[in-house]
């Protein structure tokens, strides 16, 4: 029989990277249209590498960086008592990493569509940085926000790679719908497996729908 | 309370088709309105841009009233939301998603100034419309009174008329000369048409006459323009 556990660890996990993400990658992708230098360039390039790298790369790298016996996870354990191999907290962070170019480039693509007239007419109208970030850029691309929170909240919802790396498929922590799946078709439990498939699938749709119908309905000529 | 507008500066615009030098300087009395002419694509929106912080110079000096908003001399650059410049743009960029009254008190420090630059303008009635539901005349109006609304220093109105039908132009310019009157603030304004200028009474500097006072300033203190007798009168009723 399917249990409940693992969904509710995917949806945990997929709600956590979502908030993390759109609260780092909002500022960050302001501060990136306003710096045109190459080397903002290739940092940027460097943080959406996730997006084409193999997962079992990203998992690689993070257990030997966040190991226990490795000095930066030893430094993290002392400091904050904090384990990340095999913890939520740890796939938390893996999560994120993995799903950062889906919302950074979705919020900065929404960024760039705002007319720039509009945060110009708000600097001269006394307005700084800041408060114009937060009442004229942000208002102005909610819909790029929803875009960017359901595609974020999907994709973490379904990661499945890293997952089963850094969080190893601890029950009720780390276990994770995808890797449920995975470990009941390793087990030949095919009708469970049915189960967990059909379960993922219908509300990925649902994700891409809602992300589909809340998109212009704009036609081109 | 409106300010004196003094510049003099010098930029160069790089692009893959060539560098464009654009050097300009003038003076704006008190309570002015001033017209600024050019050919397309002679930097006329690019002195406004300049005025108002959107665009740094590489050399020269922006005063305003009693405050220095740039010199390279001093090495001071005033960022535009602290210069107090009103700029109209030319599409009036209005903020879409706010109705009239949330566009005109977005920059106002009370509701106040608010209410006062939406009567100026008379959309007093319109306060409730959305940005986008607006005719163009309106949107124009609704632009104006959100830069009035901020109490700016100097108003920059970027080709006010060309947005809008030929037929309703004249009457516009009437209106929008009447208007600045009433608001009494140090105007610039930037169009290609001349007639347009001329329909609105001001005296009218075109690009190529302050480009020439940048290179060859009068020799007894800053370089002067004509200043209509109307601004003059208009001065001594700020003054009094």
């Amino acid at each position: 029989m399917p249990e409940l556990a693992p969904f509710r660890v995917s949806a945990q996990l997929a709600l956590v990277t979502t908030l993390v993400l759109l609260v780092a990658c909002l500022p960050l992708a302001r501060w990136r249209l306003s710096v045109v230098r190459p080397w903002a360039g290739l940092l940027e390039s460097f943080l959406m590498l996730t997006m084409v790298l193999p997962p079992t790369v990203v998992g690689f790298y993070f257990i030997s960086l966040f190991s226990p016996g490795s000095p930066i996870g030893r430094a993290i354990e002392r400091a904050f008592g904090l384990r990340l191999l095999f913890t939520f907290p740890g796939l938390a962070l893996a999560s994120c990493v993995v799903c950062f170019p889906f919302m950074y480039q979705t919020l900065k693509a929404a960024m760039l569509a705002i007319d720039p007239r509009l945060i110009e007419s708000s600097y001269t109208l006394g307005k700084g940085r800041r408060e114009t970030f937060f009442r004229v850029v942000i208002p102005h691309m909610v819909p790029g926000i929803l875009s960017a929170v359901l595609l974020t909240f999907a994709h973490a919802m379904g990661e499945f790679g890293v997952a089963l790396m850094v969080g190893g498929s601890v029950a009720g922590k780390t276990r994770t719908a995808s890797i449920a799946l995975y470990e009941s078709v390793e087990a030949m439990r095919y009708s469970e497996a049915r189960a967990y498939a059909l379960a993922i699938l219908a509300f990925s749709w649902l994700c891409m729908a809602a992300l589909s119908l809340s998109g212009s309905r704009r036609a081109l000529p | 309370m409106s300010g004196a507008l003094y510049y003099r500066f010098e930029k160069t615009f790089r692009s893959r088709t060539g560098d464009f030098r654009l050097r300009a300087a003038g003076e704006l009395t008190l309570g002015e309105v001033h017209g600024f002419t050019g050919g397309s694509g002679s930097g006329k929106t690019s002195v406004l841009r300049l005025l108002a912080g959107l665009e740094r110079p590489d050399s020269g000096e922006i005063r305003c009233g009693s405050d220095c908003w740039y010199s390279s001399e001093r090495g001071i650059f005033v960022p535009p939301w602290k210069r107090r410049a009103g700029l109209v743009f030319q599409d009036y960029a209005l903020f879409p998603g706010r109705d009239v009254w949330g566009n005109v008190r977005y920059g106002a420090r009370s509701d106040e100034d608010a209410r006062t630059a939406l009567g100026l303008v008379g959309l007093t009635a319109l306060s409730r419309r959305r940005a986008n539901e607006l005719s163009g005349g309106q949107k124009q109006r609704v632009a104006l009174a959100r830069s009035i609304a901020a109490k700016p220093l100097i108003l920059l109105l970027d080709e006010p008329l060309s947005a809008l039908d030929e037929g309703l132009r004249d009457n516009l310019a009437d209106d929008l000369a009447a208007l600045l009157e009433a608001a009494r603030l140090t105007t610039l304004i930037v169009s290609h048409r001349k007639s347009d200028l001329a329909r609105m009474r001001c005296a009218v500097t075109s690009i190529e006459a302050a480009s020439s006072l940048y290179d060859d300033p009068p020799s007894h203190g800053h370089p002067r323009l004509a200043v209509a007798p109307r601004a003059v009168e208009l001065q001594r009723a700020l003054i009094l």
